[in-house]
């Protein structure tokens, strides 16, 4: 190799995986660095899908989808346990389970 | 039946921090701003959205009242975004929560009389008493009058909370009772299901018609006042 670049410059990809944990223990964690990955994130996702001549509503989408995703994940635990009520009463959810009794 | 119907509802926090300014903060990420003259898709039907709302608003007000363009465009457009956000799984809305909607209906409204006051007081003292009242009256009147003046602003949060806090309700009822019913009557399952299709254009239409209220009443609060 003609010049060897240094491992704090290498982008994730070009990195070898014996050299990962010192990678990342390279990388900027100041409150500015990751205000700066945010942003980079942003606008590469940005400039590829929306700011475009013929951008779709997939662009859009994605984003939704990703929010929903993660509204998912923070109520994941509410979720489960009200499931667990449901099976535990017969596949009806514990405040409902008076009403089916008197419909059937 | 209440604890399961409301956790949707309870001000979301991880860990102790406070989820709920990102999710306040989220819909900013969807009106990106603009550089250049032609802009992208999304940018350019924001624009026309943003021109056909402040044409139609901010028409009826004189000089003074057009300086609140700005502070109007970007209510509509926070209270519309966050309620239509709120249609989708899962998510949390944060115009349910009355502390927020009062947090941004009492400044509102409070900006507005307070102008007036200050630069039309005759005018704005006048605004308590109708033309017209027979003289026997007039007491009574100004104590309504002073009455309605203070409950503007608790019934724009009121308003807007109880809409779109009923609106969830209902589809979070309706939708329990459809998966309720399929094991006991799939017809009336089917119905309700209908119903619950059409309780959520409802609710697509209920979103944004409660942010042009709350903002077109400020509007014309101020419009009172300048």
């Amino acid at each position: 190799m003609a010049s060897v670049v240094p491992l704090k410059e290498k982008k994730l990809l070009e990195v070898k995986l014996g050299e990962l944990p010192s990678w990342i223990l390279m990388r900027d964690f100041t409150p500015s660095g990751i205000a700066g990955a945010f942003q980079r994130g942003y606008y590469r996702y940005y400039n590829k899908y929306v700011n475009v001549k013929k951008g779709s509503i997939a662009g859009l989408s994605m984003v939704l989808a990703a929010y929903v995703f993660l509204n998912y994940c923070r109520s994941y635990k509410e979720l489960s346990e009200s499931l667990l009520d449901c099976f535990a009463s017969g596949g009806v959810s514990p405040d409902r389970v008076g009403l089916v009794h008197r419909l059937i | 039946m209440n604890e399961n119907l409301f956790t949707s509802f309870i001000t979301p926090m991880m860990l102790g921090l406070p989820l709920v300014t990102l999710i306040i903060l989220f819909p900013s990420l969807l009106f990106p701003s603009s550089n250049r003259l032609i802009n992208n898709r999304l940018i350019s039907l924001q624009q026309w959205a943003l021109q056909l709302m402040s044409k139609q608003m901010m028409s009826i007000h004189n000089t003074k009242g057009q300086t609140w363009t700005l502070m109007l465009m970007s209510l509509i457009l926070f209270i519309g975004s966050t309620n239509l956000l709120g249609l989708l799984p899962h998510s949390f809305t944060p115009t349910t929560q009355l502390s927020m909607n009062l947090g941004m209906a009492i400044p509102l409204w409070a900006g507005a009389v307070i102008t007036g006051f200050r630069n039309k007081t005759k005018a704005s003292l006048a605004h308590f008493l109708p033309q017209g009242t027979p003289t026997p009256l007039i007491p009574m009147l100004v104590i309504i009058e002073t009455i309605s003046l203070f409950i503007q602003p608790m019934a724009l949060a009121v308003r807007l909370t109880a809409n779109i806090t009923a609106g969830h309700l209902l589809i979070h009822l309706i939708g329990g009772a459809t998966l309720a019913l399929t094991s006991i009557s799939p017809t009336t399952a089917l119905i309700t299901f209908i119903i619950l299709i059409l309780l959520t254009i409802l609710e697509f239409a209920v979103a944004m018609i409660q942010a042009y209220v709350f903002t077109l009443l400020v509007s014309l609060y101020l419009h009172d006042n300048t």
